[in-house]
């Protein structure tokens, strides 16, 4: 391509003060193939770019550079104006004269001289540049939330809101996640089940959701708009169509002595269950590690009961297949399992805390089981040990947060607020109890969220302490909490009858495996990693896929349903386009050259390099290429700088414009 | 920033590679904070340091640079994810090659400056052009690509002096 033209900008005088504009304009003039040149006080302005329309359609110009301000500034501005005045957008370069020059020196000469270099440069780089075309895709309406806790369920009802069809898959048999294990929750003491069962009951009765719970995401294909996911389904052993959810399986079940995770251990179920009573689909499961007919092929009392036939033993895993164009990942958090080291887990134990040992020293979890009415107490506060009232409580805060020697070093944001919520909560039930709480620091930095904690010590008469807790041990039928209270430098040793520590908040275990099936970065605690902290906090980098609640980060609910709700947002603006318009920085294979050794494959962040088998005529297998999927491809040419052949090339930087710049030196 | 002018008897050219979502906003930052550095540096753009190819780093010592600079995003901060890392792993190897050819390495310069870090982009840029400066113009590279061009008057077979001339 021979006919560039170069445009200057003053940009008032930020250019112009430092750089001699006219002195560039007649020395890029002279580089063969430029066919016009000028310069102009706003190139931006409207007559700026109604002057470069003109000078393309007078001069017949095929490319063009505009020597001004940083591309990430307007770029888009002049390819636009370049499409208006008919030349392919990406003939338009911009040579960053001033972010790059102008401003950041001062000698008129060497400034000149060096944006003389950086227009000639960017002269070579559009000589060689290619028509390009925006890439569409198609988008498919439809999206996938995994997991159903309180994130998930806000995002499938506002995109289901909108009209648009969601798939909402939980691993449990039951949708709701933590919060519907929560008694009350702060900062406004409502309880957590009647705000949350509605919610619940909303999803299963819309037209637009498909729930699918007891249900894992098996394998996750495709790109943006394009997802193809393999969902499986375990045998739930019941025929959901067939249940009415009467119940009279789980009554009539022999096996009844089943510790009932839901309840964190502190109630029973039958081997045949629902988690809990308002649990969504209201379908019970069979449990056939604990069925007495799984085990020995006896009993078979819940068939034989069930009214209208639903329990089915011969029921096999079933796997689904959906096409969605967007991910929303919602699975949540798990509580840091404070007992001894567990074996192989980079993170140590805290042992000396007595979890697991000592019945009475329990977590934030199973205090909330207790607390609540639904709970396995009816709401009274009882020790796990002997059912008694406790009198005396300490909580413990900060225990596996912000511990960098065991591994953890973050804060887990929601444990000053519940813990201060659990002493209220304690102190309504047991009127004549203590509550006290050992603290590092108290972070509170919610709406009403310091006026809350305040409540716990001014109104519910908590005494805070603070400093950490050494050791505990069992004496008789008290706990020895023995810790330092640093204010007044003083060890301090209290009797509880109940201990109840705020363990850290940590990502789901798989939650590393489910990154990649999906494609998406995570932490170094395995949390979910967004696209950019600060700016795009709800999506992830893999386009398409977004994040909702505490599987990114620990969150309360409220900053929980903020996300999911944004996150919804996103599906939705992406699901008003038919069609996706993309910048064609893309990867492309020259399969005469390529020798199919795929080490592109190997070093592609996204997974967009396939195999590709080349046929002649009759169909005999000549070779395998690889072959870059465009809607896949996120354009960062690493593939490029690893073929060893040679023959991949990433459009809008190949090697043929890199070194035209170099050599323009 | 106001810089003392020194003349210099030796100007070094650096050619930074650098990514665009990083480094190249970070230079941008620098740009509007007005802060002030030597103008030795050209900056050639790619989407990401995963694109480039140590051949590009060759090809700038043979055509005039004397100091090259690399840099992108922060280990974890990748606009690619990954792209980075690859492209550390391939460095740590040609930087031993470049060593085993006989470079200074100290004319070749890594880094990862953010695209908040517009004062460590000028530190870069100020302490390459100094260091450089003070090890002379790279010789070597340049007398290699004259040498490539001279081949085509050392032609000795006829047929080829014949075609030679007939251009
Ligand atoms: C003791 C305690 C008390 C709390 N009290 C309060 C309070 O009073 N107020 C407040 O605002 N916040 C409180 N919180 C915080 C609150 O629990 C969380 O903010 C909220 O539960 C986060 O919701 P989520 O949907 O992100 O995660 P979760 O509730 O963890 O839900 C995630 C869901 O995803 C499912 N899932 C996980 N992995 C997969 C997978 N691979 N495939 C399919 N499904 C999967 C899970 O089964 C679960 O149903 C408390 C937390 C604790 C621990
Ligand atoms: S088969 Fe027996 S043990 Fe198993 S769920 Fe049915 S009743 Fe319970
Ligand atoms: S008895 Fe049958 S219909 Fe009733 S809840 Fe159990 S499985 Fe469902």
């Amino acid at each position: 391509m021979s006919r560039i033209g170069v445009f200057v900008c003053h940009c008032g005088e930020n250019i112009s003060r430092t750089v001699d504009v006219e002195k560039v304009a007649a020395e890029v003039g002279r580089l063969f193939g430029v066919a016009y040149t000028c310069d102009y006080k706003y190139m931006c302005s409207d007559p700026g770019q109604n002057l470069l329309k003109k000078a393309v359609a007078e001069h017949k110009l095929e490319g063009i550079v505009v020597a001004a301000c940083s591309p990430r500034m307007h770029e888009k501005t002049f390819r636009n104006a370049a499409k208006a005045a008919g030349v392919n957008p990406f003939l338009c370069e911009m040579a960053n004269i001033r972010e790059h020059c102008s401003w950041v020196h001062e000698d008129r000469d060497e400034a000149t001289a060096k944006a003389i270099d950086i227009v000639g440069m960017m002269v070579e780089r559009v000589k060689r540049n290619k028509k390009l075309q925006p890439i569409t895709v198609p988008v498919t309406k439809k999206a996938l939330v995994i997991g159903g806790g309180i994130a998930g369920i806000q995002t499938a009802l506002d995109i289901a809101d909108s009209g648009h069809q969601v798939v909402l898959v939980e691993r449990e048999p039951s949708i709701g996640g933590h919060m519907a294990q929560l008694s009350e929750t702060f900062p406004t003491l409502d309880c957590s089940q009647c705000i949350m069962t509605p919610k619940m009951v909303d999803v299963v009765n819309h037209p637009n959701i498909t729930l699918h719970t007891y249900a894992e995401i098996e394998a996750v294909d495709g790109y943006i708009g394009n997802f193809q996911v393999k969902v499986r389904k375990k045998a739930r052993s019941v025929d959901m169509a067939k249940c009415t959810g009467c119940g009279i399986c789980m009554a009539k079940c022999p096996q009844k002595k089943i510790p009932n995770s839901f309840d964190k251990n502190l109630g029973f179920r039958p081997a045949i269950y629902v988690p809990f009573p308002q649990a969504v689909p209201n379908t019970p499961v069979i449990d056939r590690e604990n069925c007495t007919y799984f085990k020995t092929g006896k009993c078979g009392v819940c068939q034989k009961v069930c009214g209208p036939g639903a329990v089915d033993y011969t029921q096999e895993d079933e796997i689904v297949v959906e096409q969605v164009g967007a991910v929303v990942v919602a699975t949540g958090f798990q509580l840091y399992d404070i007992g001894p080291k567990p074996a192989g887990s980079p993170i140590e134990g805290y042992g000396e805390f007595g979890y697991g040992t000592i019945p009475d020293v329990i977590d934030g979890l199973t205090f909330e089981r207790l607390a609540s009415a639904s709970g396995p107490t009816g709401g009274k506060i009882q020790r796990p040990s002997d059912g008694t009232e406790p009198k005396s409580v300490v909580f413990v805060q900060c225990v596996g947060s912000r511990a960098r020697e065991k591994g953890i070093s973050y804060c887990s944001k929601i444990c000053c607020m519940y813990t201060a919520k659990h002493t209220m909560l304690y102190k309504h039930k047991v009127h004549d109890g203590q509550a006290y709480v050992f603290f590092m620091d108290a972070r509170t930095p919610g709406k009403g969220y310091d006026e809350f904690w305040r409540r716990s010590i001014e109104e519910e008469e908590a005494v805070y302490i603070r400093g950490m807790v050494s050791r505990l041990y069992q004496k008789g039928d008290k706990i020895v909490v023995m810790g330092s209270d640093v204010h007044v430098g003083v060890q301090v040793e209290i009797e509880a009858d109940l201990v109840v520590l705020a363990t850290a908040v940590q990502p789901r275990e798989g939650a590393d495996t489910l990154a990649q099936k999906l494609g998406i970065s995570y932490d170094k605690y395995h949390f979910y990693s967004e696209a950019h902290a600060k700016l795009r906090p709800v999506e992830c980098a893999t386009a398409g896929i977004y994040l909702a609640g505490a599987c990114q980060g620990p969150k309360d609910i409220p900053d929980t349903v903020a996300q999911a709700s944004a996150a919804a947002a996103k599906v939705m603006t992406l699901f008003s386009r038919n069609e996706l318009e993309r910048e064609p920085i893309v990867a492309k294979v020259n399969e005469r050259f390529c020798v199919g050794c795929l080490a592109c494959r190997k070093v592609c962040p996204y997974g967009a390099v396939e195999e590709k088998e080349i046929r002649d005529r009759s169909g005999n297998l000549i070779k395998v290429v690889a072959y870059v999927n465009p809607g896949v491809c996120g354009g960062c040419g690493t593939c490029q700088a690893t073929c060893p052949s040679k023959s991949v090339e990433l459009d809008g930087y190949t090697d043929e414009q890199i070194m035209a710049m170099i050599e323009a030196l | 920033m106001h810089v003392d002018k020194v003349k210099h008897d030796f100007e070094p050219k650096i050619v930074a590679l650098v990514c665009t979502w990083c480094t190249y906003a970070g230079a941008d930052l620098a740009g509007t904070s007005r802060m002030q550095y030597p103008p030795n540096v050209r900056v050639v753009k790619f989407p990401c340091t995963g694109r480039i190819d140590p051949v590009f780093i060759l090809r700038a010592f043979q055509k005039g640079a004397d100091g090259v600079l690399v840099s992108g995003c922060h280990p974890g901060d990748c606009h690619y994810m990954a792209g980075n890392f690859h492209a550390r792993r391939r460095f740590a190897a040609f930087r031993k090659l470049l060593e085993f050819v006989g470079v200074d390495l100290s004319r070749l310069q890594f880094s990862w400056v953010s695209a908040a870090e517009g004062g460590k982009w000028v530190e870069m840029v100020t302490e390459l052009t100094e260091r450089v400066r003070q090890l002379g113009p790279l010789t070597e590279f340049r007398e290699l690509e004259l040498a490539e061009q001279w081949s085509g008057s050392t032609l000795t077979t006829p047929e080829l002096k014949e075609a030679y001339q007939a251009i």
